[in-house]
């Protein structure tokens, strides 16, 4: 389906601010005796601090820097996890994010169980479910295992059918942080089809990864982090040349 | 294909109708609570029966107690079943209030990756406890025909009405306290001693007359208006006096006293909501 990338943005960043307030304490009894002591009961941390962008419908962004400077806070910005302490964040449409695959996978449950549970988790019906449920299976490539309690699997099987489930979820936009650092070469490649795939049927994909040349094709845009502010903003391969530099 | 974003407006993510949200993903909280109750006793011999052996225990060790050495058993008829009903009733409430508290900080993992309806949680908690007391009522009503219940409307009606009371309250409650223990994790301690206070401060173990006897007329109102008295008592009405016991009268103006219980409910519900959304936008930082 074309997609006329001119169209209305599908993620508005507007001048967002966001700083973690680091508590030393956690109990009433602390916060007292440290209040009485006069002792700082926070620490004030500046993870983002005037970030503004937008992306369009169709768009694969890439949210590049180095460790501690806010992709991964951004990003959970944009799924809705955390709000910003200042400025605005839109979204359109239904988000999915693949962070940290298998967040709400229950080791006791069999994995069909995991799989219902999970998509609806992401923010499906069971209908969807149901409708995509041996896609999923196949994709994941443990079907005789799929009635097995997901605690006697390998780490390997798990993270395969967590990545099935958060990879064929119903959504407009995906968000992906360091998730094709997991299982074996053959099935990362073919998790990056999928993603590819999904970008061609009009997807929105923002990514977040530490693998630069990977994102650098797989994204067209990049956007450079640094110190909780917009560095760079335009072709990928630019952005990894100046984050390299 | 893509989904049809042509209607989709732009909105702020991470921001919903808090308790409506939880409605409409029914498919999701039916799941959360399959889960719990599936794994809940996974992994023991006895599985479910273990809900059922901790209060049978306590009111075992009650009825011996109070019941034979302090001699309740002969002044209150039918007092085994007018303690097993009071017992199904605030068991069920401290076990729906009690994992309502923990249920954020219980389920971190998911709340500091995904965002949810954060809802969900202590309202799957509260239905979670109340898969679990429908068999303890069944037992209580097995019981009770085998004394010589009869059924009447009124009697399923006040049974009914104290499981809603009791099932509003605790969910308020869960979700005022649940979203407090994720900075100060003193809640869930403070929990269990309400928990116990309000055991013993509806009429569970005695009759609400040795109350009236004891107190004046200001501090039976007073003891009146926790909302678990009339929720117990309506429990009473439902199971125990039914059964014609000697020494058995309704809780003076129970029906009244069961109208302010249940507003009390509510405004527990609407302040636990309101308390719980002010509080959730940094539950994920804060866990």
């Amino acid at each position: 389906m074309p997609k006329n990338s001119d169209s209305a943005p599908v993620i508005v960043v507007d001048d967002v601010h966001k700083d973690f307030k680091l508590r030393h304490t956690h109990s009433i009894k602390e916060t007292f005796l440290a209040a009485i002591r006069r002792k700082p009961l926070t620490t004030d941390f500046h993870a983002l601090d005037g970030i503004s962008f937008e992306i369009a419908a169709g768009d694969a962004v890439a949210l590049l820097g180095f460790n501690g400077s806010g992709k991964s806070t951004l990003l959970k910005l944009i799924s809705g996890v955390i709000r910003p302490d200042r400025g605005r964040i839109l979204t359109r449409g239904r988000i999915a994010g693949l962070i940290e695959v298998g967040a709400g996978f229950h080791p006791d449950l069999s994995g069909r169980e995991n799989v219902y549970l999970n998509a609806a988790i992401l923010g499906m019906s069971k209908k969807e479910t149901q409708a995509r449920f041996d896609e999923i299976v196949a994709f994941s490539e443990i079907e005789p295992f799929i009635d097995t309690e997901v605690k006697h699997y390998s780490s390997g099987m798990f993270l395969r059918l967590a990545f099935a489930v958060a990879i064929h979820t119903e959504l407009d936009i995906l968000l992906i942080d360091e998730i094709l650092s997991v299982g074996d070469e053959p099935f990362q490649q073919k998790c990056l089809a999928r993603i590819r795939e999904m970008h061609a049927e009009g997807k929105t994909l923002v990514v977040v990864s530490h693998d630069l040349d990977m994102v650098s094709t797989l994204c067209s845009r990049g956007v450079l982090l640094r110190g909780g502010q917009v560095a760079f903003d335009g072709p990928s391969k630019e952005a990894v040349a100046l984050m390299r530099a | 294909m893509t989904a049809d974003n042509s209607v989709a407006i732009l909105r702020e993510p991470g921001t919903g109708l808090g308790l409506i949200d939880v409605f409409q993903r029914r498919h999701l909280l039916a799941l959360l609570v399959r889960k719990e109750v599936q794994i809940r006793y996974r992994g023991s011999v006895l599985g479910w029966m273990w809900s059922y052996v901790k209060p049978l225990v306590q009111f075992a060790v009650f009825f011996v107690a109070l019941g034979l050495f302090l001699g309740l058993n002969s002044s209150i008829g039918f007092y085994p079943i007018y303690l097993l009903s009071g017992f199904t009733a605030v068991t069920f409430f401290s076990e729906a209030f009690q994992n309502g508290t923990r249920s954020i900080v219980d389920n971190s993992a998911l709340i500091k990756k995904i965002y949810l309806p954060r809802e969900l949680f202590p309202v799957s908690s509260m239905l979670v406890a109340t898969v679990n007391t429908i068999p303890q009522i069944i037992v209580v009503w097995v019981l009770a025909i085998i004394f010589g219940w009869s059924f009447s409307p009124l009697a399923v009606g006040a049974i009914l009405l104290g499981v809603i009371i009791i099932a509003i309250l605790s969910t308020g409650l869960g979700l005022l306290f649940g979203a407090i223990n994720v900075a100060f994790r003193d809640a869930q301690s403070f929990v269990e001693i309400i928990i116990m206070c309000a055991m013993w401060a509806s009429p569970v173990m005695y009759q609400w007359s040795m109350v009236a006897q004891h107190l004046g007329p200001v501090w039976f109102t007073v003891y009146r208006l926790n909302p678990l008295t009339p929720a117990v008592e309506l429990f009473h009405y439902g199971f125990w006096l039914d059964l014609n016991p000697t020494s058995g009268e309704p809780l003076p103006d129970l029906w009244l006293f069961s109208l302010i219980a249940l507003l009390t409910a509510l405004t527990a519900l609407v302040a636990g909501q309101l308390v719980f959304r002010k509080l959730e936008g940094r539950f994920a930082q804060e866990l």
